[in-house]
């Protein structure tokens, strides 16, 4: 596999892809492996594909596969396959298939499709993986569809396939000027084999009329009408409204509440005590279900239910709850920080002896827990019906869902039905399926009605899987040809076993800059913690390209060397390095063409105004290697401006323009707001933050300029979700340095007094 | 009983449905136009922007009582369900402003009523008005734009946002 999956979703793709091999083996479906790690369902489909495939089509509609169907209208509707939390994926995957269908896309409607490992494969929003593992099988679902289009125009009027073309929907037989819609043709075509795969030709790029484009969101007309289309807005026919309410130190368990009270309350139908299901402090995708203990008030309105809430008095058994205390955290690094690793996770030449030669460089990097923060606050409806469930959730693993709700109410999968709905927002946040499976909870013990649970912005807060602080002490040698002679990062981070590292808590052995030097040593030690943690946003390199980036900074003015060209010494001959265990490719020539045209691009060098710079910052995840540069003025308070912001990416073709720049753009914003002053604290096991007015996202007024650039390479796609975010905060960091002499080490910068 | 004016239109709200509750939870739980989002409850992200008398105003934080006798204006109010969309819509489609989408209501809420009172405003205009809406997915850069792109509109048409 050649897609970066954290080790939490590989274990759930290697799970789906066993499945969909079993299938296989019992003749339902054939499996065809494609390069990319994605897999091409063949058109085969078995009873059990065929019953999903029959939900998203009438009778006068022809299914040309689990992509695509031609309507009788002539309409083309394509099926979006993964959540839509708005990475763009429910525009950009069609699009695929649209571009080698050659269809109009003006006539094509776009549906999320149902969730069915069998018709789909994995279906996750995670990783920045949609599109390299889905496209080549979706060019080879729309080219696919297309030759069977042909095919049935050569058939009806018997001519050679080879002397057919399409055009925009249309199959053209030009020596005949004979030419039929798709919607004409389909009826046939559904009837016709469906052709071998190598028989299906692909397109060149230089023929794509859609990818590449500036294409806008399938969704933006409802968004832009305040249409039904989040999973808050959903509604069913007598459904009740209800909050959950947790205990305040995370883990705590409900014991007795005045529940006679809160049930006279003004709309309130029921009140109870929910208990805890399986490790709910434990991000998990294996899909085993997981509820934190709590109390469910379900009511006629979601304001009745607010209301009761605050009325609610519970006894909470916090014996084993967690007591973690930030600012004992940082203590304890802090000693940690000056004593040997605990662990040592890998080592190469000889450290010691270089750091012996000259003058090390050293520096204590620290960053905060932060929040997912989705603007729309974690929420589901279900309806458990006794022998099946319904459910319309939001969520970014659909299938982990389906999963974990057949276990927890002990039906077979076949019975759980998930409707997918559009997330407002996703960050990581929905991978974990906890609010899922409380409504189905809440659902049961209501006796079986459908209930919305909706959490309370501080619920939201209070009870995340959080992006884990940490500390990374950092000495590294530069010889005195100014080059980087000796690297070493004791990791301090937490652990929930006190083995391993708490989730997207860890480090590769192998991080950049270990992967090229000949001297290094990567080690960690572990502080013990029950905070729930799990994916944020470019998980792990969202914080260590801070620390990497801004000390490797540091060793480029301890080597009085201007960094881009620093960093591109560093980078050697353009080659590839070893897979990461994520299957990460690293390429060193990659990395310089980004670096170089960053520094092109923002003009690196120029003369700018006293307590005004640039700043440079590289990283490689999710496939993608980007370099950005940030234009930063700080005044005598430590105000900081960030005036402009120049992104240069190397993601290999792009599928959506609009979409990749929008992403690219977002995330500049986000990493804005999480370098300058997001931080999650806690004390006694207590989240202290509770809202915005705590946690303050950046606005309108903060958000710089952002130039993006992709470089135009033939490399496979990649994801755009994430990669752009980690080199935000050291290039801004990295600017601040060099306007003031004074360098930020703590995410956030709010910490150390600086404001925007 | 209150009587509530939305999108011109008059929506008898009954005895069941305390009169403080904030005017948010009335348009989505009671009478289903569930455009208006709820995203913080304290008046801190402006997802829940309408309009009161053209006026842009957070619901969650506006009892529905004080909203009677009123002109209530919500985002399912700016176009008629399959009518011909504001100027203002057109250009969030046209930017392709929303990435999650979830907030581009109420922010589509307030530039509409910054356009009415700055037909052509500057950055800083925008900066100002805007700065009360939050958006997670950070579109503010689309957001300008679109609001740019939607004073054109109305200056070449002639005619109101």
């Amino acid at each position: 596999m050649s897609v970066y999956l954290p080790e939490s979703m590989q274990k759930l793709y290697a799970k789906r892809r066993e499945e969909a091999l079993q299938l296989t083996r019992r003749g339902f479906i054939k499996l065809t492996s494609v390069a990319g790690g994605g897999f091409v369902l063949a058109l085969s489909l078995g009873p059990t594909a065929e019953k999903a495939l029959a939900q998203t089509k009438t009778a006068a509609d022809s299914s040309l596969n689990p992509y695509v169907q031609i309507r009788a209208d002539g309409r083309i509707v394509l099926f979006a396959k993964n959540p839509e939390v708005g990475q763009g994926v429910k525009t950009s995957l069609p699009l695929i298939v649209a571009e080698e269908l050659d269809a109009d896309w003006s006539q094509v409607d776009v549906r999320q499709s149902v969730i069915s490992a069998e018709l789909y494969g994995l279906q996750l929003a995670g990783g920045s993986t949609s599109i390299p593992m889905n496209f080549d099988t979706l060019r080879r679902a729309g080219a696919t569809a297309r030759a069977m289009l042909v095919a049935a125009a050569a058939q009806t009027w018997s001519v050679p396939a080879a002397e057919l073309r399409t055009d925009k929907g249309v199959v053209r037989h030009d020596k005949s000027r004979r030419s039929a819609t798709y919607g004409e043709l389909a009826a046939v075509a559904a009837t016709l084999p469906v052709p071998a795969a190598e028989s299906v030709k692909l397109k060149p790029k230089s023929a794509y009329r859609l990818l590449g484009k500036r294409v806008t969101g399938v969704d933006n007309e409802k968004i832009v009408r305040g249409e039904p289309l989040f999973g808050i807005d959903q509604r069913v026919p007598g459904m009740l409204f209800a909050t959950f309410t947790k205990a305040p130190a995370i883990g705590g368990r409900a014991v007795s509440a005045n529940l006679d009270h809160v049930r006279t309350m003004p709309g309130v139908k029921n009140a109870f005590i929910v208990g805890e299901i399986g490790s709910p402090t434990l991000f998990d995708l294996s899909g085993a279900p997981a509820v934190l203990s709590g109390v469910a008030i379900v009511a006629n309105t979601t304001w009745s239910a607010m209301q009761a809430k605050k009325a609610l008095q519970v006894q909470w058994d916090e014996s084993t709850a967690s007591h973690d205390s930030w600012t004992a955290a940082v203590t304890e690094a802090k000693r940690l920080a000056t004593q040997a690793p605990q662990q040592v996770l890998g080592e190469a030449g000889n450290v010691d002896a270089a750091f012996g030669e000259s003058k090390p460089v050293e520096a204590l990097y620290t960053y905060h827990y932060v929040s997912h923060a989705d603007l729309e606050p974690q929420n589901c409806t279900a309806w458990f019906k006794g022998d099946s469930v319904e459910i319309w959730a939001p969520t970014q693993t659909p299938q982990a869902a389906v999963d974990a709700i057949a276990a927890l109410v002990g039906l077979p999968k076949e019975k759980v039905l998930l409707h997918q709905l559009r997330g407002g927002g996703g960050f990581g946040r929905r991978l974990a399926n906890d609010s899922v499976c409380e409504a189905v909870l809440v659902s049961k013990q209501a006796g079986g009605i459908p209930v919305k649970v909706q959490w309370m912005r501080e619920d939201d807060m209070g009870f995340d899987y959080y992006r884990a602080g940490g500390f990374h002490s950092l000495k590294a040698a530069v010889d005195k040809s100014g080059k980087l002679a000796a690297w070493q990062n004791h990791f301090i981070t937490f652990t929930m076993d006190g083995k391993a590292p708490v989730s997207s808590g860890n480090i590769d052995k192998a991080e950049f800059p270990a992967s090229v030097l000949a001297n290094q040593r990567m080690a960690q030690s572990l502080i013990p913690s029950k905070i729930p943690t799990g994916p944020w946003r470019a998980p792990g390199s969202n914080v260590i390209a801070f620390c990497v980036q801004s000390f490797l900074n540091e060793c480029s003015v301890a080597a009085k060397r201007d960094y881009p060209d620093f960093l591109v010494d560093l980078m050697g001959s353009p080659r590839t390095l070893p897979p990461d265990p994520f299957g990460g490719v690293f390429h060193t020539g990659r990395a310089v063409a980004v670096i170089k045209t960053a520094a092109q691009r923002s003009g690196w060098g120029r003369k700018l105004p006293a307590g005004r710079a640039l700043g440079l910052a590289f990283h490689f995840s999710h496939q993608g290697h980007f370099a950005e540069v940030a234009d930063v003025s700080v005044d005598a308070n430590r105000k900081v401006t960030v005036h402009k912001v120049w992104v240069v990416a190397d993601i290999g073709p792009i599928v959506n323009l609009s979409s990749a720049e929008n992403q690219c753009q977002g995330s500049v914003v986000d990493a804005i707001s999480t370098a300058m002053g997001l931080k999650i604290t806690f004390e006694n096991g207590r989240v202290e933050q509770t809202n915005f007015h705590q946690y303050p996202i950046v606005r309108i007024d903060k958000a710089p300029e952002i130039d993006v650039h992709f470089l135009d390479t033939d490399y496979a796609p990649t994801g755009c979700g994430e990669p752009a975010f980690p080199p935000v905060a050291p290039a801004i960091a990295n600017a601040i340095f060099a306007a003031t002499g004074q360098r930020p080490r703590t995410l956030p910068f709010s910490v150390e007094g600086y404001s925007i | 009983m209150l009587n509530l004016t939305i999108n011109g239109k008059t929506h008898a709200i009954g005895d069941d449905v305390d009169p403080k509750t904030p005017l948010l939870w009335v348009l989505r739980d009671t009478l289903n136009m569930t455009g208006t989002k709820y995203g913080c409850g304290v008046g801190q992200c402006s997802a829940c922007t309408v309009h009161l008398n053209g006026v842009p105003i957070q619901s969650c934080q506006v009892p529905a009582e004080s909203a009677v006798g009123q002109q209530i204006t919500t985002i399912e109010g700016l176009a008629a369900p399959g009518a011909t969309l504001t100027a203002v819509q057109q250009a969030w489609i046209e930017e392709d402003v929303p990435q999650c989408g979830y907030c581009q209501a109420g922010q589509i809420m307030r530039a509409t009523a910054l356009l009415a009172r700055f037909p052509k405003p500057t950055d800083a205009q925008i900066d100002t008005e805007m700065a009360a809406n939050l958006c997670r997915c950070g579109t503010y850069v689309r957001i300008r734009k679109a609001i740019h792109t939607a004073a054109a509109k109305v200056a070449k048409t002639g005619g109101a946002s």
